[in-house]
This record gives structure tokens, sequence and C-alpha cells, in this order.
């Protein structure tokens, strides 16, 4: 049987000082580097795109073929854009690689900017996380003072700088092109398209923009092989990736695994739900994704399987919530959440998630009115489709897979609230002072 | 909600905070040193309005909030309109109309952290300090927000002091937490460094460092669940080789 778990991103997180250049160069860091320098750029980017690396902040999108969307005849400057802007609920995995091993993160930019022909790369990362932004600010002076950075990067006549920026609270700007205009001084709102980023991104110049976790691959791509890299996952999902599992499970954390184990083998790896409990729904990549119940623990976690069940892998964030849980009071969470994110920009979302949330509102306080589940599936439909990024597509589809699966629970909101129906305090992990249930 | 709050009145001993009453955060905002800091900020990036962002991080390290004056300076310093940088200024949580604390405080109340006890940390912390979220206490020690998810849920519920993680809350440990602040005594992130002050992590995240990059571990027990699994069983990369290598312990797929 083969091995259901692969340390490669994360396998020098519990190192001493495994943030340092010193430590992270022990571990053969850096070795890719040297490797991509010795080869031509249109070669590195050929390996990418074979070992067909896919999006790991959502999309999917296969990173390589991204690549090669940017025109290499354009006068302008090209940009590379790392998206560290890690906010969807659920997501977990890219602020700990950044802390852990921000030189991982380091040597992908450069060796993919290197691909791409940029040479000024942004790394923006969410401005409520200070301790990796720390981290990651230390790993870009050091890889300059070891002349990986800077003018003629290790006498390859390459030279590439890297500029560390900091959000300042918007997961809007995970969109790439919010991201843009946030990296541009200006309100996290997405940009029509066409034109797309690798035409005319940031400064209206040819810009690549990837998530932290798929550039992070890039060294492990470029050292191992991409025959290395195909030889794991599915047949069109390929590599590993890193599972976040958080909520009522007994050991939560992050498993990096060849995509495509099942949900089942996961959650026994990770010790299985919290003890003398039983799953009652789960997100397979983060709110954003259409939740699952029980009935889907043999599905496949890669992009494939979870489509086949009407959901998503998006960024692979596994939130578990046992049969304590409220569906009506985490859908409510989620809904607000996205209200609160919603840049403002498109009526449909801005004005659609604030009446999703006063729906969900008398439905969690037991004040419903009967038909009040088909008004909620009725304002789903007025926004779906209907806005310029798929933030609010996120808001619908935690609400209409919420009723798909549990109609009768927020049924129940017509008369009874919901922490009468099921207590709040029985989901915490400790013992909660409890006001009528209401943890 | 709550409606306005009143401006806190500093007392002289949270001048050891840093720049405390309003008169010289605003001589401070105008100094030499913030001017020629955000001149570098300016000249890091190849536009001039990108660098906005950092530029009202370090405003609000300087004057505790983002204020009028703040955005004129950013406004004049980068050739645009005073309300073009409200327009960002007012986009983005992160900054404040309103004084923070000098320890900012957010709890986690998204979904997931609500569900594992958020709400409660949430309550405990509102009781210990008098105020509600978005308010600040009245002298001037800690603002409080309910923020939303911080991207470390296998760790909830996840409370925030000064954008520093204080990970699996429960209220009587940040009843302790805020106890200890308010005292002055050192508290250390679980994930981070030793807490000094909001204005402190803001100029970091404007991009001064603060020479703390190396306190702290390299990641909390739950980043490793995964990794010491495999270490344990023996699973590693090299279970994994191309196709026309010699497997080193067996079938590879």
């Amino acid at each position: 049987m083969t091995q259901p778990l692969v340390p490669v991103l994360t396998a020098n997180w519990g190192q001493e000082r495994s943030w340092k250049l010193d430590s992270y160069v022990a571990q053969g860091g850096y070795r890719a580097l040297r490797l991509a320098l010795g080869r031509s750029a249109a070669e590195v980017m050929a390996e990418v795109k074979d070992a067909q690396l896919r999006g790991r902040g959502g999309a999917g999108f296969p990173t390589g073929l991204k690549w090669s969307f940017v025109p290499q005849d354009n006068p302008n400057p090209k940009y590379l854009v790392v998206n560290g802007d890690e906010s969807e609920p659920g997501t977990c995995k890219d602020v700990p690689l950044l802390m852990a091993s921000p030189h991982t993160l380091v040597e992908g930019v450069i060796i993919s900017a290197y691909a791409i022909g940029a040479h000024t790369a942004f790394i923006y990362v969410r401005g409520e996380v200070l301790h990796p932004i720390r981290r990651v600010r230390q790993a870009v002076e050091e890889a300059y003072a070891a002349g990986y950075l800077g003018r003629d990067v290790l006498g390859s006549g390459f030279d590439l700088d890297i500029i560390v920026h900091a959000g300042a609270g918007a997961y809007i700007c995970g969109e790439e092109t919010a991201l843009l205009n946030s990296l541009e001084g200006r309100r996290g709102q997405p940009r029509l398209r066409p034109p797309f980023p690798a035409v005319a991104g940031l400064y209206a110049s040819p810009t690549v923009i990837n998530n932290v976790e798929s550039i992070a691959s890039v060294p492990a791509i470029i050292a191992r092989g991409k025959d290395w890299f195909t030889s794991m996952g599915t047949e069109k999902s390929k590599g590993f990736t890193i599972y976040s599992l958080s909520g009522h499970v007994a050991h939560p954390g992050q498993y990096e695994a060849p995509l495509g184990l099942t949900m089942a083998r996961l959650l026994e790896l990770a010790g299985g739900v919290r003890a003398g409990h039983q799953l009652k729904f789960f997100t397979p990549g983060g709110s954003s994704t259409p939740i699952l119940t029980a009935e889907h623990l043999d599905t496949r976690l890669d992009y494939e399987g979870l489509a086949e069940v009407g959901t998503m892998l998006g960024t692979k964030a596994m939130q578990i919530f046992d049969e304590t849980t409220s569906v009506v009071r985490t859908t409510l969470r989620w809904v607000e959440f996205y209200k609160h994110e919603s840049c403002g920009k498109c009526t449909p979302c801005r004005e659609g998630t604030w009446w999703l949330v006063q729906l969900l509102h008398k439905l969690e306080a037991g004040q419903g009115q009967d038909g009040d589940v088909d008004k909620l599936l009725s304002v789903c439909d007025d926004i779906t489709g209907k806005t310029f990024c798929t933030l609010a597509e996120g808001a619908v589809a935690c609400v209409t897979s919420a009723v798909r699966h549990f109609r009768s629970e927020f049924e129940v909101g017509y008369t009874t609230p919901a922490w009468e129906h099921l207590p709040y305090d029985a989901s915490a992990l400790f013992p909660v002072e409890s006001e009528g249930g209401r943890a | 909600m709550s409606g306005p709050q009143p401006d806190p009145v500093p007392s002289p001993a949270d001048r050891s905070a840093g720049p405390a009453d309003a008169r010289s955060d605003a001589d401070l905002l105008t100094s030499d040193q913030t001017l020629a800091d955000l001149r570098q900020l300016i000249e890091r990036y190849p536009e001039p309005r990108s660098a906005l962002l950092p530029m009202l991080h370090l405003v609000q390290s300087v004057e505790g909030r983002v204020s009028s004056q703040g955005v004129e300076l950013c406004a004049q310093l980068l050739g645009l309109t005073a309300a073009q940088v409200a327009g960002v200024a007012t986009f983005y949580t992160m900054y404040k109309r309103r004084p923070a604390g000098r320890h900012h405080i957010g709890v986690c109340t998204t979904a997931l952290c609500a569900v594992m006890g958020g709400d409660a940390v949430l309550a405990a912390v509102q009781r210990r300090l008098g105020v509600e979220p978005e308010q600040t206490t009245a002298d001037g020690l800690f603002s409080l927000e309910r923020v939303e998810c911080n991207a470390a849920c296998d760790f909830a519920p996840v409370m925030m002091v000064n954008w520093e993680f204080m990970d699996n809350m429960t209220p009587a440990k940040a009843e302790a937490l805020l106890d200890d602040l308010a005292a002055g005594r050192e508290v250390q992130s679980s994930r981070g460094a030793t807490i000094t002050s909001w204005r402190e992590a803001e100029r970091v995240l404007a991009g001064f460092p603060d020479g703390r990059a190396d306190q702290g571990p390299s990641a909390g027990p739950a980043s490793l669940s995964g990794v010491e699994l495999s270490l344990k069983s023996g699973w590693t990369a090299d279970a994994f080789p191309p196709p026309d290598q010699p497997t080193a312990g067996g079938e590879s797929r």
C-alpha cells in the first residue's frame, strides 16, 4: 500500500530555526535555484507545465499554463505577485509555511520570476499576521545578503528584487485583480476581465499572480523533476498538497499528501472526529465550497472527485463539525463574513449578503416565518452569476448547500431558536456558562 | 450597536507606551523622522501610490489612528487628493479612525472559531474590559475587535493581540492574558514574539523590522500534525521516485 502522506513543503517545519537561511540551505535549500539558473527560462517553464501543477489557492488553474500566457514581446516590465492574503474561512496552510519556511517561498519566487522573465516580484501577505510577515521579510533580507536576490543572481546575469507588502484587512484582496488594485494603493475591488492580468495586470503590465503554496511547490518540482511530481496524485490532479483540518477533529492541523486520498482516510489520519461524537458536515475547501456530509466520506479529495459531488477542492480546508453543531448558526456566521468582506462594488453581493444575514438571524432566533427558507434560496438566486468576482458565489454556496442537506433544521427556525434546538455549549471545546443554551 | 465612543484620555502612566497624547502625536506625524520614513516607503515601489497601504500603517503607528491630518499628509506626499486617500483608508478594516488601545485585541467569531468556543471567549473579553467590539477602554489600554477568520483554524478558538497569535483560547486563558497585559507583565504569543504594542506592530507591518523575527517557535503543534505522523511512520518524499529510477522501499504507487 502506498503511503498516505508525503512531507515536502512541510518537511522542515518542525526543525530547529527552520526559518533561517542556514537551516534551509543545510536541508538542500536553494539547490533547485542553481539547477533552474543553469537551464533556460523556457525549460523551467516547461518543467512546471509538464508537472501539471495546478493553482493551490482555490481555482486550480494550471500554473505553468498561466505563466505561458505572459506575452514575452510586451515592452512593459513583467511582474510576479504572490498571493499570501490567506483569509478564506478554514484556510490556514500558507501562514504556517510563511512562518516556518519562508525560504521555500523565496526560492520558489526566484525560480518562477526567472521562468516568466520578471525582475520585480511582490509577496502580498494579509496584514493581520505579524510574525509570519517578520519571518518573510527577514528571509528576503537573508536572500539578498547571500546573493540569491538583487543584481546578477548567483552570477547568472538574472536580476530580481522582491518587495514584501502587508495588506490591511480585506478578504477580497485574495481575489487576484482586487489584490492588484490593493497593491497599487487603491481600494481592493475586483477588475473586469478581460484584460487578464497576464496581459495587463499590475501597472497595466504583464503579471502572474500565484498562491503561496503554488509558488512554494516549484523548487521541489525543479529539484526532483516533473516525473517525480506526476508520480503522485490522480489522473488530472497531480502532485502533493497541504490539506488543512480544523474543528471537531481529534488532531487538527496540516496534512501534506498526494492529491486524491479520500476524506475517510484523511479523517482517520487525523484521529477521527472528536471522541464520542459523529461527523455532521464538513467543508472540503473552505467556506466558499458547498458543504458535504458523512455520506461523502469516500469522495476523493482532488479537483475532479469533489466536482463530481457538486463541490470544489478550493483551498483544501476541511472544517469539520460534529452532530452538536447548529448548521443554521454556522451558515449565519459564514454569511456574516461575506457581508462584512463584500467590497461593495456589485449591488447583488453588497445588498444580497445583507438580506441573507437578516433572514438567517431570524431563523437562528426562532423568529422565522413560513416560507423564509424559500426566500433564502430566492435571494441566492438573485445573487449568483450577477457579480464581478466569486465572493458572492461563496456566500451563495454555503447557504444553498446547507439548505440542501439540512432543510428541516432551517425550518425549525420558524418556531424554535437554534440554540434551543442544538444547545451551543455542547459544541465548544470547553465547558461554557450557558444562557439558555446560547453559549 | 454602540454609539460614538469618547476619545480615551491616556493617563501619564501610559506614556511608556510611546507617544500618547494627541498633541505630541500630531507633532510626531510631521516630524523629520516620520517624513523620512514615509519617503523611504515611497522609494521602495516602482510606482509611488503602491506605498499607500504601508504609509497608512506607518501613520497609525505614529498617531495611534489614521486622522484626517494623516490622510492629508499621505495625499500630499503622493500627489493624490485627500478624498482618494480617505477612500482607501476607510476601505480596509485594519486602519483605525478612532484611537486604538495600547493593545489591540481581536477575537475570531467566524463560524468555526465561534462554534469551538470563540463566542464565549469574546463574551469573557467584553466582560473583563467593559467594552463592546470596536471600542477602546477609557484608560486607552485596550481596544477590541471581532475579527473575521485569521487563518489559524487548526488552533481554534483564536485570539489576536496586536496581530500576534494567541492560540487555543479559553475564557479563563483570555482573562489571565488581559490581566498580564494590564499589569505590564511580559506576554509571549503562542506562535510569535513577546507582545510589545499595537503601534510597534503597525510599524513592523509598514515595513520597518523590529528585530524580533527569530523569537518564537518555527511552528505551532497543530501545524506539525501531519509531518510528525509522517516522521513516526517513515513516510518521506523519496517513496515517490520517477518511473525510471529503482524504488527505495517497494512499489511507488
